[in-house]
């Protein structure tokens, strides 16, 4: 039986998978919970007592789109009386000034804003909503507090191109800290995967040029890059490590290692309104699954990175070789490594999506047939 | 990049102490960072009010049986990786 290595540091909280964004890359899993499941504001506050009891420093608040909850303001209160320190990841679509001002007078420590591209026409599409001009506007109002801000575009081949744009708005923003985060395959993602994958070509422009914004930037906004793993040489250390640091709750209160667990057969999730979170922690056996290294197969059992990326993801693994307990087929080392190939083989030689593989990149992202995320009810 | 010793550092927006299990920690967006000894005494006086020669002579006088250079050295060390965290804001130290 593994052992428990530490605390949880990090709380996910998924407090609803109601959204007005619609992306094509959602990370919600493909079965969406209705509002009538999601936990009550009195559960919610319970479980932030609890985490900040079993060692958590941080919450983030996510969905879904976490503002869509009637009681946001409530939980954020109860999550920063808890100890915690509070992020909220959101689209800031449902926000108008006073209902800002409430959040930071509630304590809010941290407000996350995604973008889904530099130009209106393109996010608006990826997104399925209007929604750019607004998030400009939110930004615009977060210059009067005084609040850790980050941006977070998320990147893929239909807005990679669009790059120094969304780095003019970093700079007007003030913003902490900005996350180039490219799209990873899981949920609503992966069903549209084939039009997301960047090129190689624009990959290797993105590194260089974010290079250089970091320079830029020095001492004014951090600027973290999260690579297509897809294109790297080893995986990344998902969720820091299986059950070693992170626990996600979902809207209805199940307790998962990571957001994309469910796509794992045969691991039964514990639920909050069940059990204490530390007892989940401890006990639960989708947590104690893949903890620590007893499961692992080779080549990951006798690898020396086996402690720096701890066999990389269960999920991709899961979704690529049928196999959860596979080396992530991302890593050069894994014998299946292929198949990422052939995918990338495919992207690179259609080019980017809908356009004859020598055209300029620039992609009509209105035309491309995507599979949009629903609202559910 | 090198410090002006007469800035007065203060926590960044985001950037706040919090306390978990009698431990005194940091917390920034996404990160946190464990504050003992030192780095709490470092931590604790970034408030705004003390300028960098001021932090460094407090905690001199408080570590007075290490080498004054070396304390300098290591607090200085220390800020430059906090501003490098986007943790510390420098005002200006021409009031």
């Amino acid at each position: 039986m593994p052992t428990v290595q530490q605390n949880p540091l990090a709380l996910v909280a998924e407090l609803t998978h109601r959204c007005p964004l619609h992306c094509v890359y959602c990370s919600n899993p493909l079965e969406l919970q209705s509002r009538s499941n999601e936990l009550s504001t009195e559960v919610w506050s319970r479980v932030f007592k609890e985490a900040a009891e079993a060692g958590v420093l941080q919450a983030d608040f996510t969905g879904g789109e976490p503002l869509a909850r009637p009681d946001i303001v409530d939980l954020i209160r109860s999550a920063r009386a808890a100890g915690l320190y509070v992020s909220l990841i959101t689209s800031g679509l449902p926000l108008d000034e006073a209902k800002l001002e409430t959040l930071v007078h509630a304590g809010l420590d941290h407000f996350q804003l995604s973008f889904q591209g530099a130009r209106e026409e393109t996010a608006n599409d990826i997104s399925g909503t209007k929604s750019h001009q607004h998030k400009l506007r939110v930004l615009q109002w977060l210059k009067r507090y005084r609040i850790g801000l980050t941006l977070n575009f998320v990147i893929h081949r239909c807005n990679i191109d669009e790059l120094e744009e969304m780095l003019a708005i970093v700079k007007d923003s003030g913003a902490g800290c900005v996350e180039f985060a490219s799209v990873q395959y899981y949920g609503w993602a992966f069903a549209n995967r084939e039009k997301l994958l960047p090129t190689r070509q624009q990959l290797d422009y993105c590194v260089e040029r974010l290079k250089r914004a970091e320079e830029e930037q020095q001492g004014k906004t951090r600027i973290l890059f999260v690579v297509p793993d897809y294109y790297a040489k080893y995986p990344k250390p998902c969720v820091g490590g299986w059950g070693r640091k992170l626990m996600l709750i979902t809207p209805s209160g199940d307790a998962l290692p990571c957001h994309a667990a469910p796509v794992i057969p045969g691991l039964k999730f514990e639920n909050v309104k069940d059990r204490s979170l530390r007892e989940i922690w401890e006990h639960s056996e989708a947590f104690q699954k893949f903890r620590g290294e007893d499961w692992m197969q080779e080549p990951c059992k006798s690898c020396d990175r086996r402690a720096q990326d701890f066999g990389g993801c269960r999920c991709q693994a899961m979704l690529l070789t049928g196999n959860a307990a596979a080396t992530d087929p991302v890593c050069s080392l894994s014998p299946q490594r292929h198949k990422v190939d052939a995918i990338l083989a495919q992207i690179n030689e259609q080019g980017p999506a809908g356009a004859e593989p020598a055209s300029p990149i620039t992609v009509p992202v209105g035309k491309i047939e995507w599979l949009y995320r629903p609202n559910p009810s | 990049m090198s410090l002006d010793l007469d800035s007065k550092p203060r926590l960044a927006a985001g950037c706040r102490m919090g306390e978990n299990n009698n431990q005194r920690v940091l917390l920034m967006p996404e990160r946190a960072l464990r504050l003992n000894g030192p780095s709490l005494e470092i931590v604790s006086r970034c408030d705004g009010k003390h300028s960098v020669s001021q932090i460094i002579g407090e905690l001199q006088l408080l570590y007075s049986k290490a080498e004054p250079h070396k304390v300098e050295q290591d607090i200085l060390g220390y800020l430059a990786l906090l501003q490098k965290e986007r943790a510390l804001d420098f005002e200006s130290g021409a009031v």
